[in-house]
């Protein structure tokens, strides 16, 4: 059933100075609204929490993306038809804009934005496992400042996070100098198009010779959180990535996830298709 | 008190109008309701099939996920301004000359995407073009006339006989 709109309020301040103050006057009551792809859904469900929502669409401080020599920096409000777009996102983080691209049809990638995706926290999102292989850093913002949070320590369990009642994300980092990483993004699903992630697979490699010097590999859709595979990395970093380092990354992968039965899949369909793809990552990285 | 209603100025078709409501109205109600632009259809209303899909400064959207109070400023176009007064769009052309519609409630949302579509991609290739549609769901003709029909309208296919005005 829909829900009653006088339930709600949702308010567009003009600037972000605006909207920081309008939270920190009552931190925990305002929650933000960007491109609604979400939460309109659960609005019109019924299922969208009551109470009052800060629109920060159209805002320009977290709108754009800037490339600086050593970072590349995008603004929360960023959406996927911009991340795609964009020249450099395409060639040093290809991972990015393919799971921008693979993230609902055209009308929602014009709509849907990187910060939201972020803060859905939805475990299935498209994006997180890219920007977890990118080692992302997040920005926030509040009234009281700014501080950075490592990206794979921001998701503290389902639909948890380090951000603080009147904070709000402002920009991504991403470190550049990973363009010569062998890198590969894998979404499967029920459908091409417009599916919601079974498992959500992401990885980078810095291979020299036979060896992979250093790997990063996360997924989505497999634990509550979309999670960055630390002990699968492990089990891969400076070795040669033989048959021996494959059977060992597939147990280290089954102690990173723990994915469950629900309406898209099971775990067991989940385990083995992540172990796959990370076996076929690992074959493709070496003639 | 929340507040119980704004009143936001936007351009819809090229006219300029004043829509009051509820801020989280959906854009698609306003636009229905208020308007009486009832074109734009609605489907799944989450998001995933877009019947509702119209043109935001420029870009295709689902209006079921807009509330009304982001449409302020906003230059909007509904399958109803997508003719130039009699003369239909190539694609709407093709829709009819190709069978591309059955039961029509996805046709304006598809029309609104092929021409997007064709504004980005002047000649895209089919994947392309399925890209393009994805976001629209038809239940009833299985997409091939429909992806024919954009094929028509962007010259793969012969073009349907001779331009048609409305009645």
């Amino acid at each position: 059933m829909r829900a009653y709109p006088p339930h709600y309020e949702l308010r567009a301040p003009n600037d972000l100075q605006g909207v920081l103050t309008l939270i920190a006057d009552a931190p925990g009551k305002w929650r933000p609204f960007a491109g609604g792809t979400d939460l309109m859904v659960l609005f019109e469900s019924g299922r969208l929490p009551r109470g009052k929502y800060v629109s920060l669409w159209g805002l320009r401080e977290l709108s754009g993306i800037e490339a600086n020599t050593g970072f590349v920096a995008i603004g929360a409000l960023t959406t996927y038809t911009d991340i795609r777009a964009h020249p450099v996102l395409r060639s040093e983080f290809p991972l990015l804009c393919q799971a921008a691209a693979e993230t609902g049809g055209i009308a929602t990638q014009n709509r849907g934005t990187i910060g939201g995706n972020i803060a859905n926290a939805s475990p299935a999102a498209d994006s997180p496992p890219a920007l977890l292989v990118y080692d992302a850093e997040l920005e926030l913002i509040s009234a009281r400042g700014a501080r950075r949070v490592p990206y794979h320590l921001f998701h503290t369990g389902y639909k948890r996070m380090d951000l603080r009642p009147d904070e709000i994300i402002k920009r991504i980092h991403l470190p550049r100098g990973r363009a010569s990483w062998r890198q590969t993004y894998r979404k499967v699903g029920t459908r091409k198009a417009q599916a919601i992630s079974k498992v959500c697979f992401a990885a980078a490699a810095d291979v020299e010779g036979e060896l992979v010097r250093d790997i990063r590999i996360a997924l989505g859709s497999v634990a509550p959180i979309v999670i960055r595979c630390m002990h699968a990395e492990a089990a891969l970093r400076g070795r040669r990535p033989d048959a021996e380092a494959h059977a060992s990354a597939r147990r280290a992968l089954a102690q990173d996830i723990s994915p469950i039965d629900d309406i898209r899949s099971t775990a067991d369909y989940r385990m083995r298709v992540a172990a796959n793809l990370l076996i076929q990552f690992l074959s493709e990285l070496t003639p | 008190m929340p507040e119980a209603s704004v009143a936001i100025r936007c351009r819809v078709n090229g006219d300029d109008v004043e829509l009051q409501g509820h801020p989280m109205t959906r854009l698609l109600d306003a636009l229905r309701r208020e308007l009486h632009l009832t074109g734009t259809k609605e489907g799944c209303g989450e998001g995933e099939c877009g019947a509702c899909a119209i043109m935001i400064d420029g870009r295709l959207v689902n209006s079921c996920l807009v509330p009304l109070l982001h449409a302020d400023g906003a230059a909007i176009t509904t399958i109803e301004g997508v003719a130039q007064g009699d003369r239909l769009h190539a694609v709407q052309e093709a829709f009819i000359a190709y069978g591309a519609a059955q039961c029509g409630i996805c046709t304006p949302g598809m029309v609104l995407a092929a021409v997007d579509l064709l504004e980005r991609t002047p000649h895209p290739t089919d994947a392309d073009i399925r890209a393009g549609l994805a976001g629209n769901l038809c239940r009833c003709t299985g997409y091939v006339r429909i992806f024919e029909a954009v094929l028509a309208a962007c010259g793969r296919r012969p073009a349907p006989s001779t331009a048609r005005t409305l009645p």
